[in-house]
């Protein structure tokens, strides 16, 4: 046993131990509970995926819920029995909670299924012990529940030199692990042993203990020395001065290798691995023996219970069973804490589960753990800035927590804080700092990704108006490209008829008579319309972003043309200064073809303005088009006239023939009707409105729904800023009154139509209806109070 | 030259500055116009505080227009999804004091919401499709339509426009992911606690 130097961390401190109640008592086995809870979340990553349904029977051992992805972990049944619910339930968290959680029935027998074991694990290669420890569901079990899988497998580029065992267990009340290395200290060994053959034999393989706790370290020493004479290699057990928090992983590893991560850094970049005793032993059961983890050491302690001591508890159990076996008494308890006294959180139910990282049950009297007293005003004393054991300044975090200065906080490292406790303990104004720093934290987290959401909101809203814009430039486009292929046709047309008029036999070909003939202006004009065409189709193309292209053209021309000019300086220089001959033609060589280009790119620009402009004469006539409502209504008049003409004629041949079908056709006439009837309305409106405000109806105004609702949206919200309560129910039972009577309307001319969705109608009829009667309600309630 | 300036040093003075003058306005004008920046760098910086619910409740069609209405002049109180965190947010880029909430545009929501369609009720209208600024309402014509919750911004323009009023609004729920610890109560001291609101509930 070779002596180890002993680093010591900053700040710390040192509460009142508490271990002893719990020691007293040997460890005992947990009976099987009436139900085991297991939460599909243990651990820190994605929820593991159930692959039990409900009602099927379970054999302890077996596999229920997989892995979903590389940060997660495997849960197993931990008795035999029946899957009888997959559902939310409380679970062991501060927010007091429910999540998906696996239930099961126990049958009593606890039938385990076959297990794989293995008689050679130090002869496994890296990648199977690996796949064993992750398909045993193995996480940290030391809080956090970090997937060990995945930190036996660190992708740095650094090697592996070290390894740390950590059985420092530094928070009071918990004894959990010290009763770990007492009972199963050689097992423990093994499993040290496995971890740093599974991470290539680091260099230097420590188990770190507290000194205050001398039977376990010298178990330790014990199964240390038989482990290292036997396999011939170097375990060594340090123990170093207890102080809170050193079981912190970065404060332990200073401890023992005088090396400080680097904040925002995990340690396996510096080659050093830390793994809980409970990890060692619980990997080792799962390679040797191909045990999943489906029990663990936990402590209950409290002077509101009968017996204190530490028991194997299989994951899932419920806490209040916990208690009861150990005598809870439920009156004199304070409260329930899961974890121990400095980071665990209490409890608001205790119905909700044991799982892999619970540690310690904490039940306290009232006189044993009485409320915090009420927090008072800082006095800048600094004690909390001597106790901080990660360096930093909690009274600077603590003003800006208050403040919510949110970039000063992580300035000041806030994410470095381990939220020890520390500084709230030593704190002679009680106040809760630690809550601060993890409510500061929990805002910064929201605010980030609010604004990762609030960013892709904006990107969807630009892409929309983008694909509106573009949508409607295409509309518009197509239209523009019909106009012009209509123009031509009539051109066509009056050309046919001019040529028809002037010589009768209209099969003499076109170009001999040209020269000659009157009709030759037609000819142009024919060429002229199609070139409009043309240019409209163009335009359409164009329409996508013409401003951007034409900029971009302009910009190569302008660069051409600049990298012309410096080219010929250069040239100038080059005569001037006289260099070799091959090199000033190369430069004359390349010039010319600058020039090329250039000249070329002014074409295509030349060109495009052209377009552009056939483009503008597209908007122009558009614009034309709505500013007169006037001729879109005409135009549906006209149409609808011809439609009616048609249906009339179809009734008449249907009734002379007396087909069944007329009866149908009389009523599509009447529609029609009644169809041209709004459409004169329409067109008498459009004209009044058009008379009376030019200038206005000049403006294409398009009905934009979306615009429409922001209209209304923004009227009522105004007229709503200005109400008493008692106005607001009477304008919101008004407004609900409006769109009932809205709603009853469509319902009945659906009713009259037969359509398909009568139902619907009916449906949303009756929850206005409702909503009416309970704003009625509310409005009543509201006057009496007043 | 020299004799010249020494023997006229007002006025050679002057012609200096005048010469300085002008070759640094040539420098200054030359890279206005060669490093000159696309669109309004303001505008980007206020729609990137502003919370992209394009709700419309601003009385501006979207986030952007009121970005580019605020670097116009117009108040930086007028955004309710937004609250007092964006107004302070935008106080503290624009150097100005920052105001309350105008109570005109409308009260900041208590708590995040998420439009739902009831889908048995859908008839299929696409008319909340085009109102959905975001384009988070999947569907067709005669087709049941859906929320894509991640996408939505709760910003209830899908209601109004609904025939058979099947959309709701309903509070985004909380998960444990979600879930964050509340600041504490820092008002409350030694004096107050007989007052506290509870333990007047413990005392009835």
């Amino acid at each position: 046993m070779t002596s180890h130097t002993i680093w010591e961390v900053p700040g710390g401190i040192h509460p009142p131990e508490n271990k002893a109640q719990s020691m007293a008592q040997a460890l005992v086995e947990c009976p099987l509970a009436p139900e085991y809870i297991l939460p599909l979340n243990q651990h820190i990553g994605a929820p593991s995926a159930p692959l039990v349904s409900v009602g099927q029977a379970v054999k302890k051992y077996q596999l229920i819920a997989d892995a979903e992805g590389i940060f997660s972990a495997a849960l197993h049944a931990p008795t035999s029995g029946t899957v009888s619910a997959i559902e939310e339930r409380l679970i062991a968290h501060p927010s007091g909670l429910s999540a998906p959680c696996i239930v099961i029935t126990p049958d009593g027998l606890d039938h385990a299924c076959s297990l794989e074991p293995c008689e050679q694990p130090f002869e496994l290669d890296h990648a199977s012990i690996v796949t064993k420890i992750r398909n045993a569901g193995l996480i940290g079990m030391g809080g956090a529940g970090f997937p060990s899988a995945v930190k036996l497998n660190p992708h740095t580029n650094t090697p592996i030199n070290t390894l740390i065992i950590n059985g420092t267990e530094c928070e009071p009340y918990i004894t959990a692990d010290d009763m770990l290395m007492q009972t199963q200290a050689s097992e423990l060994l093994e499993g040290v042993r496995l971890l740093a053959h599974t991470l290539g034999n680091p260099a230097n393989v420590l188990i770190g203990v507290e000194d205050n706790k001398p039977d376990a370290i010298a178990a330790l020493q014990e199964a240390a020395h038989t482990a290292n004479q036997r396999h011939n290699c170097d375990i060594n057990v340090v123990s170093f001065p207890t102080k809170y928090p050193s079981g912190g992983e970065k404060q332990l590893i200073y401890i023992l290798t005088g090396q400080e991560v680097d904040s925002g850094k995990i340690p396996a970049s510096m080659g050093i691995v830390v793994q809980n005793v409970g990890t060692a032993v619980a990997a080792w059961r799962a390679v040797r023996y191909g045990e999943p983890l489906i029990e663990r050491i936990t402590t209950v302690v409290g002077e509101s219970l009968q017996v204190q001591r530490n028991m194997r508890v299989r994951i899932g159990t419920p806490m209040n069973f916990v208690l009861e076996q150990n005598g809870f008494m439920a009156s004199q308890s304070a409260r329930l804490i899961v974890g121990g006294p400095m980071m665990g959180y209490a409890l608001e139910q205790t119905c909700v589960p044991v799982i892999k990282t619970t540690n310690c049950l904490l039940a306290p009297s009232h006189s044993e753990m009485p409320e915090a007293p009420p927090q008072q005003a800082c006095i800048r004393c600094g004690h909390c800035a001597e106790a901080c054991p990660a360096g930093l300044l909690p009274q600077q975090l603590y003003w800006y927590a208050r403040s919510d200065e949110h970039e000063k906080l992580e300035a000041h490292h806030l994410f470095d804080c381990i939220e020890c406790g520390a500084c709230s303990y030593v704190c002679p104004s009680s106040i809760p700092l630690v809550q601060y720093y993890r409510a500061a934290k929990g805002d910064i987290r929201k605010t980030a990704e609010d604004k990762l959401k609030s960013d892709k909101a904006r990107e969807r809203f630009e892409h929309r108006q983008e694909r509106l814009a573009k949508e409607e430039a295409a509309k518009e486009a197509k239209r523009q490209a019909r106009k012009a292929a209509a123009e031509l046709n009539k051109a066509k047309m009056a050309a046919q008829q001019a040529v028809g008029a002037v010589s009768p036999p209209p099969a003499a070909p076109a170009n001999t008579t040209a020269n000659h003939d009157p009709s030759a202006p037609v000819i142009p004009a024919i060429a002229s319309a199609e070139e409009l065409v043309a240019n409209a189709a163009t335009a359409a193309k164009a329409q996508q972003d013409p401003t951007l292209d034409k900029a971009r053209l302009s910009r190569t021309v302008e660069s051409l043309v600049s990298s012309i000019e410096r080219l010929k300086a250069q040239m100038a220089e080059a005569t001037t200064e006289g260099l070799e001959a091959s090199r000033i033609e190369k430069m004359a060589a390349k010039l010319k073809q600058t020039e090329l280009k250039a000249q070329e790119a002014q074409a295509k620009l030349d060109a495009f303005d052209k377009t552009l402009a056939a483009g503008s004469q597209v908007d122009a006539a558009a614009q034309k088009m709505m500013a007169s409502p006037n001729a879109a209504a005409e135009k549906t008049l006209n149409s609808l006239q011809k439609r009616l003409s048609k249906a009339q004629e179809l009734h008449l041949d249907a009734v002379n023939e007396n087909k069944p079908s007329a009866d149908a056709l009389k009523q599509g006439v009447i529609k029609l009707e009644q169809k041209i009837e709004e459409a004169k309305q329409a067109l008498n409106e459009a004209q009044s409105t058009a008379s009376s405000s030019n200038s206005s109806s000049s403006e294409p105004q398009k009905p934009d729904a979306a615009a429409a609702a922001i209209e209304r949206a923004k009227q009522k919200v105004q007229a709503a800023a200005s109400m008493t309560p008692e106005q607001k129910a009477h304008a919101a039972v008004e407004s609900l009154q409006k769109r009932l009577a809205k709603a009853q309307e469509r319902y009945t001319k659906a009713q009259e139509t037969h359509d398909e969705n009568v139902e619907a109608f009916a449906i949303g009829v009756e929850k206005l209806e409702l909503k009416l009667k309970a704003a009625m309600e509310a409005q009543k309630e509201g006057s009496e109070q007043a | 030259m020299l004799d010249w300036m020494i023997n006229n040093p007002v006025p050679s003075a002057l012609l200096v500055l005048a010469a300085l003058s002008l070759s640094f306005g040539a420098i200054l004008g030359f890279a206005a116009v060669k490093y000159k920046v696309e669109g309004d760098p303001l505008v980007e910086q206020i729609d990137a505080l502003l919370p992209q619910t394009q709700c419309g409740q601003c009385g501006h069609p979207g986030c952007k227009p009121y970005a580019q209405a605020i670097a116009d002049g117009e108040a930086i109180n007028h955004c309710p999804p937004g609250g007092q965190a964006t107004i302070n947010n935008l106080a503290s880029l624009l150097g100005v004091e920052a105001p309350s909430l105008d109570a005109e545009h409308g009260q900041a929501p208590e708590v995040k919401q998420v439009a739902y369609i009831r889908e048995e009720d859908c008839i299929g209208c696409t008319k909340c499709i085009q109102a959905c600024p975001v384009d988070a309402i999947l569907g067709a014509q005669k087709k049941m339509h859906t929320v894509i919750e991640s996408e939505c911004t709760g910003c209830d323009l899908c209601v109004e426009p609904c025939p058979v009023d099947c959309i709701d609004l309903l509070p985004v729920k909380e998960g444990v992911k979600e879930w964050a610890w509340e600041k504490p109560d820092a008002h409350l001291i030694a004096t107050d606690r007989a007052h506290s609101p509870n333990s007047a509930q413990a005392s009835v």
